[in-house]
């Protein structure tokens, strides 16, 4: 697959990197990322991986596109505004580069979906605002033996780790269980910056485009912490794999996937925004 | 003693507890911290008798649930 005259163009940046070249474009253009959530961190995540080229990219979004989201959503714009995300999401990818495939699933990710779903895909990235999700992807991915990079953030901190099969803890390792509901802070009630889920969700794209094209160090093993007011990175060195975490361990106790209760993040009309 | 919290020096009294530690450097919504003292994970039952010692390395783990 020889790439065009517009192609070698448009990916001159990276072609010209002797870690990426033209082979590693081509990994790029090959490769299938699934982004689970077109919001915060989500949106970020695939405005960058449709302009490395990132041959399919999935997007997984259930709600339409709120005043209140254009604040760090930045794929959508005001003229979006009742819009499924996904469909946003699309046009604004598929402008950005034409050679993308991207397949959007309104809906959201359960027990009964997301096996069918991330099956198609190399490397998943999570996106959502809410945990029994984030434990859902970790758990599916374990088990279906996927590499994603987990993310959170909250008011002005945010952090990513990678899980890659058979390498390093998975998020379970580290979180163990859900917390319970009220335990941490909801979306209402705690806010953000809108450039830290920016860069935050950058980090997960950049995950991602590592993975790929097999260059540089993923944060397997390790979780990197963001603190916007201080301008500091803290990356915390994780323990390995723990041999009795319930998902991947050696004798794992969680053999089926698990809908937990919707998280107190969902507000009436919409599902959640952080 | 000296030990290395979050990437950062303290200096703590000797015998200093794991418990004592999340009291003092008032850590937020501390029933749900995940704590690694020197690249090991420490039980939630455990905080109040893991005794810290000169030079450990200390950090704080956070839920953070948010994304969209």
């Amino acid at each position: 697959m020889a790439f065009s005259p517009e192609e070698l163009e448009r990916y001159s940046r990276h072609i010209i990197l002797k870690e990426v070249g033209v082979k590693g474009q081509k990994k790029l253009c090959a490769a299938k990322v699934l982004i689970v959530g077109a919001g915060g961190l989500g949106a970020p995540a695939a405005l960058y991986l449709a302009a490395a080229g990132v041959g399919t990219i999935g997007i997984v979004d259930a709600d339409e596109v709120d005043l209140s989201n254009l604040q760090r959503q930045i794929i959508h714009g005001t003229s979006d505004l009742g819009r499924p995300k996904v469909e946003s999401a699309a046009d604004t990818m598929r402008d950005i580069n034409p050679h993308v495939t991207v397949k959007t699933y309104q809906e959201f990710l359960d027990s009964a979906n997301i096996m069918d779903i991330i099956a198609d895909y190399d490397f998943v990235i999570d996106g959502v605002d809410n945990f029994p999700t984030k434990f859902l992807i970790n758990d599916a991915c374990v088990m279906a033996g996927k590499p994603f990079v987990h993310a959170g953030i909250i008011r002005f901190k945010g952090q990513l780790m990678t899980y890659v099969p058979g390498q390093g803890p998975c998020y379970r390792c580290v979180f163990h269980d859900m917390p319970p509901k009220d335990a941490v802070p909801t979306c209402k009630q705690a806010g953000i910056i809108g450039a830290i889920a920016g860069i935050i969700g950058c980090l997960e794209a950049l995950e991602a485009i590592k993975y790929i094209c097999g260059i540089g160090e993923l944060l397997c093993g390790r979780l990197l912490t963001f603190d916007a007011l201080k301008g500091d990175f803290h990356t915390i060195k994780l323990p390995p794999r723990d041999p009795n975490c319930a998902v991947c361990g050696d004798h794992p106790t969680i053999t089926e996937l698990i809908d937990y209760e919707q998280p107190e993040c969902a507000d009436a009309q919409h599902g959640s925004a952080l | 003693m000296n030990i290395t919290v979050g990437g950062g020096k303290r200096s703590v009294e000797a015998g200093t507890t794991v418990a004592q530690l999340i009291e003092g450097e008032k850590v937020e919504n501390a029933a749900y911290v995940t704590v690694a003292v020197n690249d090991a994970f420490v039980d939630h039952a455990d905080f109040g008798s893991t005794a810290l010692f000169e030079g450990d390395t200390v950090e704080f783990l956070y839920f953070m649930g948010g994304g969209r």
